[in-house]
């Protein structure tokens, strides 16, 4: 099998049993303190390809963890994942190239143009500069940005366009598996309309499986197929949206089924989703 | 693309993108190569002190130290702080994602403080050289690129142990190595000959590869050693390199796998 396909028969990602710790340290005085706390207590989850698996939590109950840890980015305490059942700790590169990320930060070289940091980009997946630049064009295009954008730095462009310019970096390498964590947080109603709009074709158009974290209860029930919510570093339920609500929250939508399966304060979470936006 | 092809795209893309940056921090750029050339032609004229017997040779003394001092820490600088740049930037979870080889992303940073400090050093040269009006007729040019290629090696070595420092401590890692440049400076004899420094801190001369660099480089310039005479320095600089830069590939992965444990590859930590 070439590295860069997959098993038609593999699950997307499927992950049993994850447990990941983190700890800070500080100097109080002379005294080392060390502050222990748990981003996820024993996660098992299982996407399947083509799916949109919605990831809904509060600030702090593990998403942007799960997603680091499909990113290769980090190395679980227990427990095992899987990427289209290639281990993520032993088959690292094997997975690294069949996934891409969109992350809450746009993450560029700041004094760089879009063209050159799409180059970079695009040039560390082996993807030749001339066919990034054309393909990023298009992308952007479809994403509402003007052409002209692609040739200033990027520290002058609006935070919903460098998000674009973000999604278009992770298409240009052909992710089968695309990470997309708080890709909208911060954008104003057109631009999130406009990456919605555009995931929703992303998954049409392509092979392509999505795992979406998300604060926005209206922006997980247009685009996933299903939803896990996690809370305090476990997934405490998973279901179609219409499953969630007419199990939890019958009458309601989406936002009553999450704080019923939550047992949260709606007005302290709708503050949190304000203050990160 | 092949493998290989791949690894070659991804490494031209590292050095491309570190040229596009200098490219936008011109202005910077320029003031530390203003300063760089103002700071040689400072040491340099310290040798206008001495007695006119002394004077031109101390003048190429002094000048040597200076400009393979200044190579040499842009090679480390640059490789040690290519994390810390990029964690700075908040691209380093991006990089260090791709799928290649982290020989690959690290040769792509040296290879770019190399070019880039070739150029420096040539243009500090070239300042220098017209400043003084120093005669190198009985320089051996060749003998000396051969010891700058050589001294290359081991410094990207240290250079790698150097950035593993920003991956432990998000911190102080960066201030770490600049205290590592700092004892290399001391111990290496840039603009002393080693045999100044007290004994408690004199052993650690021979450890530096800075130390055999200054020694052949200046054997090379002021007395007009060739290659042949210059070899068994080159070789054990050769060597060290090859012991040093296995050593900070492994020293970096262990790192890299310890952040990936501790989640510090991250800005924010």
């Amino acid at each position: 099998m070439d590295e860069g396909s997959v098993s038609p028969k593999a699950v997307a990602v499927e992950g049993q049993g994850l447990w990941k710790e983190f700890s800070t340290k500080k100097w109080v005085g002379a005294k080392r303190q060390v502050t222990r706390s748990y981003a996820l207590k024993g996660v098992d989850l299982a996407v399947q390809r083509r799916e949109i698996l919605g990831i809904l939590g509060p600030n702090g109950s593990g998403k942007s963890t799960l997603i680091r840890l499909m990113a290769t980015l980090l190395i679980p305490d227990q427990g095992w994942l899987k990427v289209f059942g290639l281990d993520v700790i032993r088959d690292r590169q094997r997975v690294r190239r069949l996934i891409n990320r969109v992350s809450v930060e746009a993450s560029f070289f700041k004094k760089l143009t879009a063209r050159e940091n799409l180059a970079y980009a695009a040039g560390l997946y082996g993807v030749s500069n001339a066919k990034a630049q054309v393909e990023a064009t298009r992308i952007l295009a479809s994403l509402g940005l003007q052409r002209d954008k692609l040739e200033v730095p990027l520290e002058t462009l609006s935070r919903g366009q460098q998000q674009k310019i973000a999604i278009a970096r992770a298409l240009l390498t052909s992710p089968t598996l695309m990470l997309l964590d708080e890709p909208t947080t911060g954008l104003d109603p057109t631009s999130r309309r406009d990456v919605q709009e555009f995931v929703l074709n992303v998954r049409r158009e392509h092979d392509s499986t999505m795992v979406l974290c998300t604060h926005d209860m209206a922006e997980a029930e247009r685009l996933c197929d299903r939803i896990a919510i996690i809370h305090e570093g476990r997934i405490i339920a998973v279901g179609t949206p219409a499953d969630l609500i007419a199990s939890y929250a019958s009458g309601g939508g989406l936002e009553d089924a999450f704080f019923h399966i939550t047992g949260l304060d709606q007005e302290r979470l709708r503050a949190e989703a304000e203050g990160d936006g | 693309m092949s493998p290989a092809g791949r690894e070659l795209h991804a490494l031209w893309s590292v050095v491309r993108r570190n040229f596009h940056l200098v490219r936008r921090y011109l202005g910077w750029e320029l003031v530390f190569l203003f300063y760089n050339v103002i700071n040689t032609l400072t040491i340099a004229l310290i040798a206008f002190a001495l007695p006119p017997a002394d004077r031109d040779r101390t003048i190429i003394y002094l000048t040597i130290g200076a400009l393979l001092w200044n190579f040499l820490s842009i090679l480390f600088q640059e490789v040690a702080s290519s994390v810390s740049w990029e964690r700075w930037e908040g691209t380093i979870e991006y990089s260090f994602m791709a799928p290649i080889h982290r020989l690959t992303y690290l040769a792509g940073v040296c290879m770019y403080a190399v070019l880039y400090g070739v150029l420096r050093t040539i243009v500090i040269l070239v300042a220098v050289a017209l400043f003084f009006h120093i005669h190198l007729a009985r320089a051996d040019w060749l003998g000396a690129a051969m010891i700058l290629a050589g001294s290359s090696l081991p410094f990207i070595g240290l250079g790698l142990i150097g950035a593993v420092l920003p991956l432990l401590s998000t911190e102080r890692g960066a201030q770490a190595t600049q205290v590592i440049q700092g004892v290399i400076l001391l111990v290496s004899g840039i603009y002393y000959p080693i045999s100044v420094l007290p004994g408690w801190i004199r052993w650690m001369s021979h450890l530096s590869p800075a130390t055999y660099t200054l020694e052949a480089a200046r054997r090379a310039i002021l007395n007009g050693e060739g290659p042949l005479h210059l070899l068994p320095l080159t070789i054990k600089l050769f060597l060290s390199g090859l012991i040093l830069v296995p050593l900070g590939l492994a020293v970096f992965q262990l790192a890299e796998h310890w952040a990936m444990r501790n989640g510090t590859l991250k800005r924010s930590g």
